[in-house]
Order: C-alpha cells, then sequence, then structure tokens
C-alpha cells in the first residue's frame, strides 16, 4: 500500500511536470495553429542555461536566466519564421518547427559531449516524510510550484484581458483582430509563455530521480506531447489531464515492473495511452471535435 | 506562380511538336525526358569510377530515395504529417532479416528466422511493412492531420521498445545479420559468382547498384503514375478539404489508409535496401532523428513532387559524406569526435536550417525552385501540373 501511495504521489508530480509542458504545447497551438516540435529543444535550452549560469551565481538568477533564454528562443522562432506565415497550412508551420528542433538539438547535443549537467537545485536528494511515505522533495516542490503555476495561469487565462484576448484570438482570429486585438502581441505572449513553462519543467524533469539534464531528457519531454494529445490539443484543461494520466500511468508501470517481453514499457506507456484513446476519441478526451457543415 | 489563368486562355492550341503525326507514331522525347535518361546512364556507369565509400553513399542515397518517394505520397500530396517513417524501415530491414535469415544462424545472435529464399522474402518484407501500415489504419484514417503527426511519433518509440525486446526476432540490441540477397542463382554480394568488368571487380557494393537503380527508376515511375492518376487525384483533393473530396465521392477514410500502405510499403522496400548495405542492422538506427531525417529530404526537395524527393533525398545522404570527405580542406569544419563541429554535427545544422527557409522563404522547395525557373525562361505559364506542390 505505501508502496502504492509512493508511485501514486510520484506519478503525480510526474503528471505536473508533463501538464507544465503540455501547457505550453496546447497554448501555442491555440495562439498560432502550431504544432511546436521544438517544444522538447526549448526545454533543454532553459535546462542547459539554467546549469551554465548556476557555474557563476545561485540557484534562483540562474533559473530567471534559464527561463529567459528559453522564452527568448520561442519569442525569436515565433518573430521570425511563425509570424511570417500565418496563413500557411499547419503541416507546413510544424514542419519548419521540427527544422527548428533540429537545429537547436544539434548544437545543444554537441555542447553536452557524454557530460550530465547538474541544475544545482537546492532539493538534492532529500526527502520529505509525510506518515509513512518518504517523498524526494524536488518531487514535492514539482507539485507545488506547478500547481500554484498553473492555477495562474488559469486564472490569467479566464479573468485577465490577456487571457480574453487570447480566447478570442484562438476563437476567430479575424473577428478578434477586428475588435482591435493586437494579435502579433497576443501570439507572441503564447509563445513566450509556453517556452518558460517549459524551463520550469526542465528545472524538475532533471531534479533529483533522474539523472540529470543531457540531449536525452528531449525524449523524456516528448513525452508531453501524447499528454497534449490525449487531453485534446485545443484544450488547456484538457493538457492538465492528460499531463496527469501520462505521469500516473508511467510511474505506475515503471514501479510495478510491466513488462513485456523483458523489457519494462515504462518509457512505451505514454504513447501505447495516447494510442488506446485515440482509438476512441480521434481528438482528444476534452478537445473540440470539428464538425464540418456541408 | 503567377497568374495561370491568362496564359492558359491565351494559350493557342497545343504545339504540333507534342502531338505525333495522324497515322505515324514517332517518338520524339521531350528535354526532361532526355535529361532522365542521361542521368540514368550516368548513374549507372558510376560504379566504375566511384571508390567504395562513396558507393555505400551512393546506394545509402538511393534507398533513401524510395523511402522519400513514399513519404511525400503520404505527406506531400495526401497532406498527412508522419513521423513513422523510421518505424516502417525497420519493419523492412528487420522483415527481411527474419524471412530469409536462418535460425542460430551466423551472426543471428541467437534471433531465429524462416531461412526463406531471400528474393521471396524481399517482397514478403515489403508486405510486412505494408500491413503494418495497415493495422495502423484504424487509428491514421480517423485522424486529422496534426492529431496523425503526434500519433506517429509513438510508432517510432514503440517501434524502438520493440526491437530492443522481442529477441527473438530482433537480436535486442546488438541486433541481427542480414542474409545476402541472391535472385535466379546471382547472388548481390562479392562473390559467387565472381565479376569483373572492365577491370573493376564488381562486388557486393556495384552489385547492389544496379538492383538499387532499377528499384529506383520502377519506384519513381509507379509513385508518378499513382499520383497522375485517380488515387492520385483523390489524395490531392482530401489534402486540399477533406469535404470537398466527400463530396465528390472520394472515400477518405480508405484514402488515407491506402496513403499510409503505400507509403509505408516504400519504406519496407528502403528499410530492405538499407539493410542489405549495412549487412547488419542494430535498433539504434531506426530512432526518431531517422524520421526527422526523411522528412527533412520530402521538405527540401517539395512536399509532393516525386522528383523532389528523390534531389531532397540525394542533398540529405550525401551531404554528411561529402563534409566528412573535404572537412580537412574546409574552415571551420573540425575533426569527427573532437567535441567541435564536426561533419556530423555541420551537415545537421545545415539541413535544419534549410528546412526552415525552404519552408519559409521557398515553400515548393527544389522542385517549385526549378519549376519556378522553367516557367521564367518560357515566358509564359505552364498548363498546371496535378503533382503540383501545396501550397505549404
Amino acid at each position: 500500500m505505501t508502496r502504492f501511495l509512493d508511485l501514486l504521489v510520484g506519478g503525480i508530480s510526474l503528471g505536473f511536470i508533463y501538464a507544465l509542458i503540455a501547457l505550453g504545447f496546447v497554448i501555442v497551438f491555440k495562439a498560432t495553429e502550431v504544432v511546436n516540435f521544438a517544444h522538447g529543444s526549448f526545454l533543454v535550452l532553459g535546462g542547459y542555461v539554467t546549469a551554465r549560469a548556476h557555474d557563476h551565481m545561485p540557484f534562483i538568477p540562474a533559473v530567471l536566466l534559464g527561463l529567459a533564454a528559453a522564452g527568448l528562443a520561442a519569442l525569436i522562432v515565433e518573430r521570425l519564421f511563425v509570424h511570417r506565415i500565418t496563413a500557411g497550412n499547419v503541416n507546413a508551420l510544424a514542419i519548419m518547427t521540427i527544422g527548428v528542433d533540429i537545429v537547436l538539438i544539434t548544437e545543444l547535443t554537441r555542447r553536452f559531449g557524454s557530460n550530465v549537467l547538474n541544475l544545482g537545485d537546492p532539493w538534492g536528494n532529500k526527502l520529505l516524510h509525510v506518515g509513512a511515505l518518504s517523498i524526494p522533495q524536488s518531487r514535492a516542490a514539482a507539485i507545488v510550484v506547478a500547481a500554484v503555476l498553473i492555477g495562474a495561469f488559469f486564472a490569467a487565462f479566464r479573468y485577465s484581458s490577456w487571457g480574453v484576448a487570447m480566447r478570442a484570438n484562438a476563437e476567430d482570429g479575424e473577428a478578434a483582430a477586428l475588435m482591435g486585438i493586437r494579435r502579433g502581441r497576443v501570439t507572441a505572449t503564447a509563445w513566450v509563455v509556453a517556452g518558460v513553462l517549459a524551463a520550469v519543467a526542465a528545472i524538475f524533469l532533471t531534479a533529483f530521480p533522474s539523472p540529470g539534464l543531457d540531449a536525452s531528457v528531449r525524449d523524456t519531454a516528448l513525452r508531453a506531447f501524447p499528454a497534449a494529445i490525449l487531453g485534446g490539443l485545443d484544450s488547456t484543461g484538457g493538457a492538465v489531464l492528460g499531463g496527469l494520466a501520462i505521469g500516473l500511468a508511467e510511474s505506475l508501470t515503471a514501479g510495478y515492473n510491466v513488462t513485456l517481453a523483458g523489457g519494462s514499457l515504462g518509457d512505451v506507456m505514454p504513447y501505447l495511452v495516447m494510442l488506446l484513446v485515440l482509438l476512441v476519441r480521434p481528438s482528444g478526451l476534452l478537445g473540440t471535435k470539428e464538425l464540418s457543415r456541408v | 506562380m503567377s497568374s495561370p489563368v491568362t496564359g492558359s486562355t491565351l494559350d493557342p492550341a497545343p504545339t504540333p511538336a507534342r502531338r505525333p503525326a495522324a497515322g505515324r507514331r514517332s517518338f520524339r522525347p521531350s528535354v526532361p525526358t532526355l535529361l532522365r535518361i542521361v542521368l540514368v546512364v550516368v548513374v549507372a556507369i558510376l560504379p566504375i569510377y566511384l571508390d567504395q565509400s562513396f558507393m555505400q553513399t551512393g546506394l545509402f542515397a538511393m534507398a533513401a530515395i524510395l523511402g522519400a518517394i513514399g513519404l511525400t505520397i503520404l505527406t506531400g500530396s495526401a497532406g498527412q504529417l508522419s513521423l513513422a517513417h523510421a518505424f516502417f524501415l525497420a519493419i523492412g530491414a528487420y522483415g527481411y532479416a527474419y524471412f530469409a535469415g536462418a535460425s542460430g544462424g551466423p551472426g543471428s545472435a541467437g534471433a531465429s528466422g524462416l531461412g526463406l529464399p531471400s528474393a521471396l522474402a524481399m517482397v514478403l518484407a515489403v508486405l510486412a511493412a505494408g500491413v503494418a501500415g495497415l493495422l495502423f489504419s484504424p487509428i491514421s484514417g480517423r485522424l486529422r492531420g496534426i492529431y496523425l503527426g503526434v500519433a506517429s511519433l509513438s510508432l517510432v518509440f514503440i517501434g524502438s521498445f520493440a526491437l530492443e525486446n522481442f529477441t527473438s526476432i530482433t537480436g535486442g540490441f546488438n541486433g541481427r545479420a542480414i542474409p545476402d540477397l541472391s535472385m535466379f542463382g546471382f547472388t548481390f554480394a562479392d562473390s559467387n559468382p565472381p565479376l569483373t568488368v572492365l577491370n573493376v571487380p564488381y562486388g557486393r557494393f556495384e552489385r547492389l547498384w544496379y538492383l538499387s537503380l532499377v528499384l529506383v527508376i520502377l519506384g519513381y515511375v509507379f509513385a508518378k503514375n499513382v499520383l497522375r492518376g485517380r488515387p492520385g487525384r483523390a489524395m490531392q483533393t482530401m489534402r486540399d478539404s477533406e469535404v470537398a473530396a466527400a463530396v465528390m465521392g472520394v472515400n477518405v477514410r480508405l484514402t488515407k489508409a491506402g496513403a499510409f500502405v503505400l507509403s509505408s510499403m516504400y519504406a519496407g522496400l528502403a528499410g530492405v535496401l538499407l539493410s542489405l548495405v549495412f549487412t547488419h542492422v542494430v535498433p539504434d538506427y531506426f530512432n526518431l532523428a531517422l524520421s526527422v531525417s526523411y522528412l527533412a529530404m520530402v521538405v527540401i526537395g517539395g512536399l509532393g513532387s516525386v522528383g523532389g524527393a528523390a534531389l531532397g533525398a540525394v542533398f540529405v545522404s550525401v551531404l554528411p559524406q561529402l563534409l566528412t570527405r573535404y572537412s580537412s580542406s574546409l574552415p571551420f569544419v573540425a575533426q569527427p569526435g573532437s567535441g567541435g563541429y564536426d561533419p556530423g554535427v555541420v551537415s545537421s545544422l545545415l539541413y535544419g536550417v534549410v528546412v526552415i527557409v525552404v519552408v519559409v522563404f521557398a515553400p515548393g522547395g527544389l522542385a517549385g525552385l526549378s519549376r519556378r525557373l522553367t516557367v521564367r525562361r518560357r515566358q509564359r505559364p505552364t498548363a498546371s501540373d496535378p503533382t503540383s506542390v501545396p501550397q505549404v
């Protein structure tokens, strides 16, 4: 039972991290209809800058630098490329982000070499004891920070004028522009927010139970894609739900060592869950079904 | 492209040169056809001159052409983004190894095999890739474009899990050896029968070269015809509007699934050829980066263009080799393994940048550029080409 609870907490914290990544993915999709395959590289970039900056400064400023770097990278991509081809089809934009991903991850991989970097987070391998449970402090911090950020995001999305502009833009971009909403500014903020959320996720994705930061973290970050798809690409609530589902599925499968032909299924579980959900609901759990009137 | 309307309405009747005189059929190939014939002849002569490492690169490029043609049909013409291409390449490669390999043979790492005749195994491997594509059709037939892109991502990861763990078929992490291909008593390997042409010993690479060349030509012609015919029109209509396609009587689900199956069979064939060149396949090769590089090929070449896919495939496969060969004379290119900008890194960066530039500035890719040049030279727009590039 304790083991189950342990795995449950682990899964929830992993799920919140995935939710942060998936949320960025969904925000970008809602704002610009781009499926951003470079999202994983933004995450690694944020982590990399944090790790390098931590050599010269305390943790918090280093993190801020990392967040700024990831946000800036996202902003540059949006301004330079996405902005120019908003009228194009979604596939072209997705392929363009794949190009960005190739460039970023190649350069980062080259910089990593065979090193595994430590982001210098203050939690180390300390444990938090709650009753019979012992949770790594980093995991607990992940839950708290992610919950606060996600809550803040939803509040802003619902009540702030930025959120209203975002939603109006997602609903009908042209009408929103006619109502005086500056679309360029809305989409740019969306990309920056997504980049920053990814960089936050980088901190927790590489903290204690994980070995640290190297280019393979991108593959871990990619598992948030199933989370976004499974929740529904255009649903922010779905991203959180999908993130938690994927996190729990992965944690429980890995924890109970569910195997197939001798290999642990933990790493592929997110993708299996996604395929199963898509079989039943082709536009995800909470995604809008596309209806076409003729 | 400039407005085709004025051109086509003001155009006179087709020029007589294109029409054979009545009663007597004369064969007068057009300039592009002649160029293609010259290209094939040149490629057929190359093995006499190229050294082994360039031969290998050329073989990779030819296999890549087949794979890229498959992907351009799916992503370019049918508009279905797929990142699963590496998975289907793997099915082709491992399928061939399984069907043709003998159980417990040398280098099989304990993997079993059926020991079928290798030519039959090749056909079966391509069919197996097609069946794998068909099995994915409950998903590929229903999802909208971009959902499919991410869903197909899963096949790569599930595939590499399977390759590493189903050891009785795949040989596990260390992979398994690929049996030689032989047909009608002729083996595509270094001997049996020994063969020397113009004092050049024809070994494995030279023999596979001609096999690949024939397969590439067949694959090219087949794809051209499919795209020009009814299925191709159906795919393009579906890409532009699913509703319109359905209204015109196109079975959208069937067309999507069909495009997926066809594309995976091309990938399977490419996988078989690759494995024959490698002589040993490992799971590590068939990763996400491989899928992405195929996507890069078709985008660089121009989505939906068969010839463009071939050009893109050659560009992406030959670039690293050229950079490696001439790295010492190029400034800023470091030696491999030095942690600097070695040829592998530089070529990855280059094709990443080229992908971005193509999508943003030259949506037609190489095929679009060459079409634009021809149009400008003729000073009039050509009649619309059914295999024309989608607006990306």
